[in-house]
């Protein structure tokens, strides 16, 4: 009787590592393997100079050195965290409220499947494209200077894309208008999760909708807020394709736009394989810390 | 019929033994050629003898199939493909073999480069010196390799001058004859000072300040590198100085070449005095076929400018490993060498072709006249200029310092930089690019 118990039990846990394959062999093929070969790789000068291969040869931490000494590593780190805390704050603000509007009860908001699938649909359009779109839009003959000039705002064209302050403004009101949708969505499946009975006795003791808010859903949200800032901000350490189209790869003015993965981007003009590879690992080590941090002071309580 | 006969004459004048079709048949059915973009195809599609266009991206010559393979230039596309397909092209199978590829005179050194050895020496296609007879010095001298090799040919002779636009000549110098013109903006003191007279009367002297670069480059006392070290030149950073002066004046601007804003002055509203370029330009930006361009209506004018220079230009070179290597021998020869050939594209595309004998003839007489240039002959100008383009300061890298250069200064011009941290940004990007290089 036992024996045969257990040998059912082993045939279902076959099963379960039978499944697991195709995933297995994806991530060994496309992830596992890849990120042991660029950490490999990272010890070695290896780039083509022309036509010419130089290299691989051993070099140890060099590479490292070298980005961590001469680069400005420091720089294209500060850039691509302003870039996205300027996209992040209003996204996920526009994303809570839009997300408390649509789960409230309450309100009974008309016409809720087409406002979601409005929201979600900038996230559907490829970033270069939309990316190439601002850079139309705002180029100093574009349709929004004409129009700027036209009703008087300004007497000649502005050079958006010759200011700081308006290249990185427009890549973080793209990346806000880009994911926004994507943000309310996972936000409202946080808030519908929450049970009912909360809110209702809510209700039934006179709290306030701010309070119901601010002492009910946020607080419930948590495990999903820390999903979403975290994925955020990886995703946002990864910023790439948004500020390379509108900049034209330069991140100009003077690098102020350039990210992380555009500097790495850089490199590969000479297939410089080491240095890239190298600045690689350390962002891996980056998002490592990063995402580590959020998660420790966000979700302080439960560890507790 | 027409082109069938200057096909039998050209043969006969090169003293070719081979007759197209039947010298072919043992090839191999494809030709590939890999091209950034459509100008050599359309002059294949207008010129070659025999030719048929079969769809956008494929013809036929004879019983062998014409494979054009258009990879732009942007963000290195081109090149990027050529470094992938070129080195093992030997070995490739026979209908996947490159067998012409084409490359610009800022990257020509790395294609041509006796060690990479992708382009086929010509003397091996049998092509000689004698029948490179006509062409200029200087479109050798691009494509020989380090050992004196040979390694490509070209159809154009890219000696460039300065493109005015009549009406607005006529209004603020008061007169749009060429050899007036030419006394404002004889160097670049005068051409300042007309600039000044531009921005008076609400004209740009240039759309940006990346047409005049050019100009400078070209008339620098020694290549970008030297030993391994990047090296700016004084005439570079007068460009800089000037470039600035212009810019703060509201004489021109910062767009990039190519750009919308840069393009703007193809027509009448865009209010833009000049433009720096060889005869490829008049054909291939201009917008002459546009209706209300500024070309359609004949309003440029030519002139030598402050400073002889040179721009850019396509050489054909057979790729190493090619199956067709009769075809492209003929392709070579007849698109430039041949006088009929030649003076067609002169007169059909307002190309400056590389060839001395029908550049004379062109500027003899009125064949050579510019419907766009309102029936200006630019071709004594555009062949005096060819015999003096000096290409001794070349260097494998210059077109990422170029373009590097250009666009980290575009920060100092817009006020977003000093100088010093401009040109910081420049070699930041330089060892980036080639990490071989030392900028200090």
């Amino acid at each position: 009787m036992t024996s045969n118990k257990k040998s059912r039990i082993t045939s279902y846990n076959k099963w379960g590592y039978i499944f697991l394959i195709p995933f297995m062999v994806v991530f060994v093929v496309f992830q596992l393997i890849p990120l042991v070969t660029t950490i490999y790789n990272s010890f070695f000068e290896n780039y083509m100079s022309g036509l010419k291969q130089v290299g691989p040869n051993f070099i140890g931490l060099k590479n490292y050195v070298q980005l961590l000494t001469q680069g400005d590593l420091l720089k294209y780190f500060k850039n691509t965290m302003i870039m996205w805390i300027a996209g992040f704050i209003p996204q996920i603000l526009l994303s809570l409220l839009l997300g408390a509007w649509f789960t409230n009860p309450s309100l009974k908001l008309k016409g809720q499947r087409f406002f979601k699938t409005v929201i979600y649909l900038p996230n559907l359009i490829m970033a270069s494209a939309f990316s190439m779109l601002f850079f139309t839009l705002f180029a100093n003959t574009g349709p929004v200077n004409s129009i700027l000039v036209n009703i008087g705002i300004f007497k000649e064209p502005y050079q958006f894309m010759s200011h700081a302050g308006t290249v990185r403004g427009l890549v973080a009101m793209m990346n806000c208008l880009m994911w926004f949708g994507n943000t309310t969505i996972l936000l409202m499946a946080g808030m519908m999760g929450i049970s009912d009975s909360l809110y209702e006795a809510a209700e039934v003791d006179g709290a306030t909708p701010t309070q119901i808010f601010f002492r009910i859903t946020l607080p419930l949200l948590k495990p999903i807020f820390i999903y979403v800032v975290v994925t955020s901000l990886i995703g946002g350490l990864q910023m790439f394709d948004v500020p390379q189209i509108l900049t034209n790869g330069t991140g100009d003015p003077m690098r102020t736009s350039m990210t992380l993965i555009m500097y790495l981007n850089k490199h590969l003009y000479s297939k410089n394989y080491g240095l890239a590879g190298a600045l690689s690992v350390l962002l891996l080590i980056l998002t490592g810390i990063l995402s580590l941090i959020v998660f420790r002071t966000t979700a302080k309580d439960e560890l507790k | 019929m027409k082109k069938r006969t200057i096909s039998l004459l050209s043969l006969a004048l090169l003293g070719a033994m081979v007759i197209p079709g039947a010298a072919f048949a043992e090839e191999g059915s494809v030709l590939n050629v890999e091209v950034w973009n459509e100008e050599f195809k359309s002059r294949i599609t207008d010129h070659y003898p025999g030719y048929e266009e079969v769809d956008a991206t494929t013809g036929k010559i004879g019983d062998v199939t014409v494979n054009w393979i258009i990879t732009p230039s942007d963000d290195n596309a081109y090149q990027n493909n050529l470094d992938s397909v070129l080195p093992g092209n030997v070995d490739a199978a026979a209908d996947e073999k490159v067998d012409i590829f084409l490359v610009e005179a800022d990257y020509a050194l790395k294609y041509v480069d006796a060690d990479a050895n992708v382009a086929m020496p010509l003397e091996e296609l049998g092509i000689t010196a004698d029948d490179l007879g006509k062409q200029y010095q200087y479109t050798k001298d691009i494509v020989t390799d380090a050992n004196g090799v040979l390694r490509g040919s070209s159809w154009q002779a890219c000696s460039a001058g300065l493109i005015y636009n009549r009406e607005i000549a006529k209004e603020v110098l008061g007169t749009d004859d060429p050899a007036e013109v030419q006394e404002a903006v004889k160097d670049w003191a005068t051409y300042t000072e007309t600039a000044a007279k531009m921005a008076e009367a609400g004209y740009k002297m240039a759309a940006t300040v990346n047409d005049t670069y050019r100009v400078y480059s070209n008339n620098v006392a020694g290549p970008w590198v030297q030993d391994g070290k990047v090296v700016l030149d004084d005439n570079i950073k007068a460009w800089v100085d000037d470039s600035k002066a212009a810019v703060d004046a509201g004489q021109t601007t910062t767009a990039e070449l190519w750009s919308d804003d840069w393009a703007k002055g193809f027509f009448p509203e865009g209010k833009v005095f000049c433009y720096f370029g060889p005869a490829w330009f008049f054909n291939f930006c201009l917008h002459a076929d546009e209706e209300g361009s500024v070309a359609y209506d004949g309003g440029w004018g030519f002139v030598t400018g402050p400073q002889s220079f040179y721009w850019g230009g396509t050489w054909i070179c057979a790729a190493q490993g090619t199956d067709n290597p009769e075809l492209v021998k003929d392709i070579i020869l007849t698109m430039t060498t041949d006088n009929a050939v030649m003076k067609e594209i002169a007169q059909v595309d307002a190309d400056c072709v590389n060839n001395t004998e029908v550049l004379a003839e062109l500027s003899a007489d009125d064949s050579g006249n510019l419907a766009l240039l309102g029936g200006q002959n630019p071709y004594e100008m555009l062949a005096a200029g060819a015999e003096n383009v000096d290409m001794s300061n070349i260097s494998p890298y210059d077109q990422g310092c170029n373009e590097e250069f250009q666009g980290a200064m575009k920060n100092y011009f817009d006020g977003n930089a000093d100088y010093d941290a401009a040109l910081g940004q420049f070699k930041s990007a330089i060892v980036e690019k080639y990490p071989e290089l030392t900028t200090d």
